[in-house]
């Protein structure tokens, strides 16, 4: 039960951490160009996801009350969706973007078959 | 045991970062994310080790269900559904966040703490009504629920009545934390409260929702980890937190929206009747004309709009540029901000139909250059490109930046019918001496010009 009791320099180490990633998140996120702004969305996604880790611990400990460990394994299911498909979406959509190979490679395409 | 699981969350932080400062260039976007996930396995395999684990079961089947899930979703969508992939996506990471809260509340109740309760309070709350919300935002992309704004009488009221209720049992479990009424109470209308947030918005000012939902999604998780004392889950959930928050405060200058009526969404920004001062007749012009006038230009500026998302037209409109470009036409593409249902909407499907994104051009930077511009051509865009919104203060758009396509010597318009398009809003770029409109689906007219351009 003790690491369920206030704990005032935890909460001011925690506040700490989200102050300063938020700052970062500002900085580094603020110079996201438009371009890749889907795909930012999708990889912050993927990167909240890490909430599965709260889930595994929730769905695999032992819960004095059964229904904890139901609503860990739904939550685990529903962050691992996040998780695998917001990095393969990323991942496929980033492939897409090219600077200028594709439409050299398309001029070359017209210019051979009309 | 416990600090070893500690470094790898810290590793996967550094990770995270070292991820998201890929995407600020194109080039580097990839191998970054590549990181990300290695941050994300390292984290994962790190907590399986967690000693509180008594079994397996639930977690394997767990992680195995929702991945399969995930990869079958974003393996075989089609680009175009991107958009629905996002809301449902921020619907997932948002009901994961509440259902570990939940989780924790079952298990121990009221002996967390009025610390933990509070930050428990603000991750169900968020984390409801984030998923609900979300789930109707996919219901209105996904077209199972109407588009347009859903209003009733009292909406207001009724809204901030319930927005009341919730916040009240929030703060009657903070002063009585073992109180499970008030817990599941403020669950509830969270839930209800995520439904009554997005109904009022119309399908066209999705930008801004998509972007406000992906805050709280990440909010909530932070939430989290200041639930569990959890620093990783505080660093991930505030980077999204705020990379939602900076995507919305884009959305809402790109839509001339202020601060307050990004925040809190939609409520008291009800759009009344639209006044126009669009008069006189629309052009018709033929294909044939557009295509010679195409082909003897010097530099032609597409704007896509969500039209050409629904037609499909990314590829048809792609060869008419390569086809231009291989007669001598300086071609770019004009992207708006809001264009489409999600921030950068366009810039993914026209990657996708594999143009370079050298071509692609933001507002700002489109602008100066379509004086000079022989022909603009507007494929299912209407907002983005009204004139009104820069003439006409009495607009309900009014001070909306736009593209001044009217600014083109010559402007097409690629339109489905004669109809007002989805905002509902009267264009008087459509009635300008300047403007030819070019009736039928998008698709098949960009295919049908590429082949007279070919005549030409």
């Amino acid at each position: 039960m003790e690491k369920l009791a206030f704990n005032p320099q935890v909460l001011m180490a925690s506040l700490y951490v989200f102050a300063l990633a938020a700052f970062l998140g500002y900085q580094i996120i603020s110079r996201v160009p438009p371009l890749l702004h889907t795909p930012l969305m999708s990889a912050t996604n993927a990167l909240s996801a890490i909430s599965v880790v709260g889930a595994l611990v929730v769905a695999g400990r032992h819960n004095e009350n059964p229904v904890s460990t139901w609503l860990g394994f739904a939550a685990v299911i529903s962050a691992s969706i996040n998780v695998v498909g917001g990095f393969l979406i990323t991942d496929r959509m980033l492939k897409m973007f090219k600077r200028e190979i594709p439409a050299d490679k398309g001029k070359k395409d017209k210019g051979n078959t009309k | 045991m416990s600090f070893y699981i500690e470094l790898t969350y810290l590793l996967a932080s550094i990770l995270f970062v070292f991820g998201l400062k890929g995407l600020t260039r194109p080039e580097s976007a990839r191998r970054g994310m590549l990181l990300a996930c290695a941050g994300m396995a390292a984290a994962i395999i790190g907590t399986l080790f967690a000693h509180e684990i008594v079994s397996y079961t639930w977690i394997i089947w767990g992680l195995v269900i929702g991945g399969v899930i995930g990869a079958v979703i974003s393996i075989w969508m089609p680009m175009t559904a991107m958009p629905e992939r996002t809301a449902f996506s921020h619907a997932c990471g948002a009901l994961a966040a509440a259902l570990v809260g939940a989780g924790e509340y079952a298990n121990y109740g009221g002996n967390m703490g009025v610390v933990k309760v509070s930050a428990l309070g603000f991750e169900i709350m968020l984390g409801c009504l984030t998923f609900t919300g979300s789930m109707i935002a996919f219901g209105k992309l996904y077209g199972t629920l109407p588009g347009p704004p859903i209003t009733f009488k009292g909406q207001n009221v009724f809204n901030m009545t319930l927005l009341a209720v919730m916040l009240g049992s929030f703060g009657y479990l903070v002063y009585d934390s073992y109180s499970a009424i008030a817990f599941y109470l403020m669950m509830g209308l969270a839930f209800v409260f995520g439904v009554l947030l997005v109904i009022p918005i119309g399908a066209a000012d999705m930008p801004v929702v998509m972007s406000l939902m992906n805050s709280y999604a990440g909010l909530a998780a932070a939430a989290t980890g200041f639930v569990l004392g959890n620093n990783i889950l505080i660093i991930a959930g505030t980077l999204d937190g705020f990379s939602g928050f900076i995507l919305s405060i884009l959305m809402g200058k790109a839509m001339n929206r202020s601060m307050k009526s990004v925040l809190f969404g939609a409520f008291g920004s009800v759009k009344t009747a639209s006044t126009s001062t669009a008069g006189g007749a629309m052009r018709e012009v033929s294909l044939d004309d557009v295509a010679v006038q195409l082909a003897y230009a010097k530099q032609v500026v597409f704007v896509p709009g969500y039209g050409m998302a629904t037609a499909q037209a990314q590829y048809a409109c792609r060869e008419l540029a390569n086809l231009l470009e291989s007669r001598g036409v300086t071609v770019k593409f004009g992207i708006h901000p809001v264009a489409g249902r999600m921030p950068g909407h366009m810039n993914v499907l026209l990657a996708e139909a594999n143009v370079p994104y050298s071509l692609l051009y933001e507002m700002d930077q489109i602008n100066p250059d379509l004086p000079q511009t022989d022909v603009a051509v507007v494929i299912g865009a209407n907002d983005v490109v009204n004139p009104d919104a820069r003439d006409n203060p009495g607009s309900p758009i009014a001070g909306m930046p736009i593209i001044e396509v009217d600014r083109a010597k010559s402007v097409v318009v690629l339109k489905r019918g004669k109809g007002k398009g989805f905002s509902g809003l009267e264009n008087p770029l459509f009635f300008k001496p300047v403007t030819g409109m070019l009736y039928g689906d998008a698709k098949s007219s960009l295919t049908s010009l590429a082949l007279a351009v070919q005549e030409v």
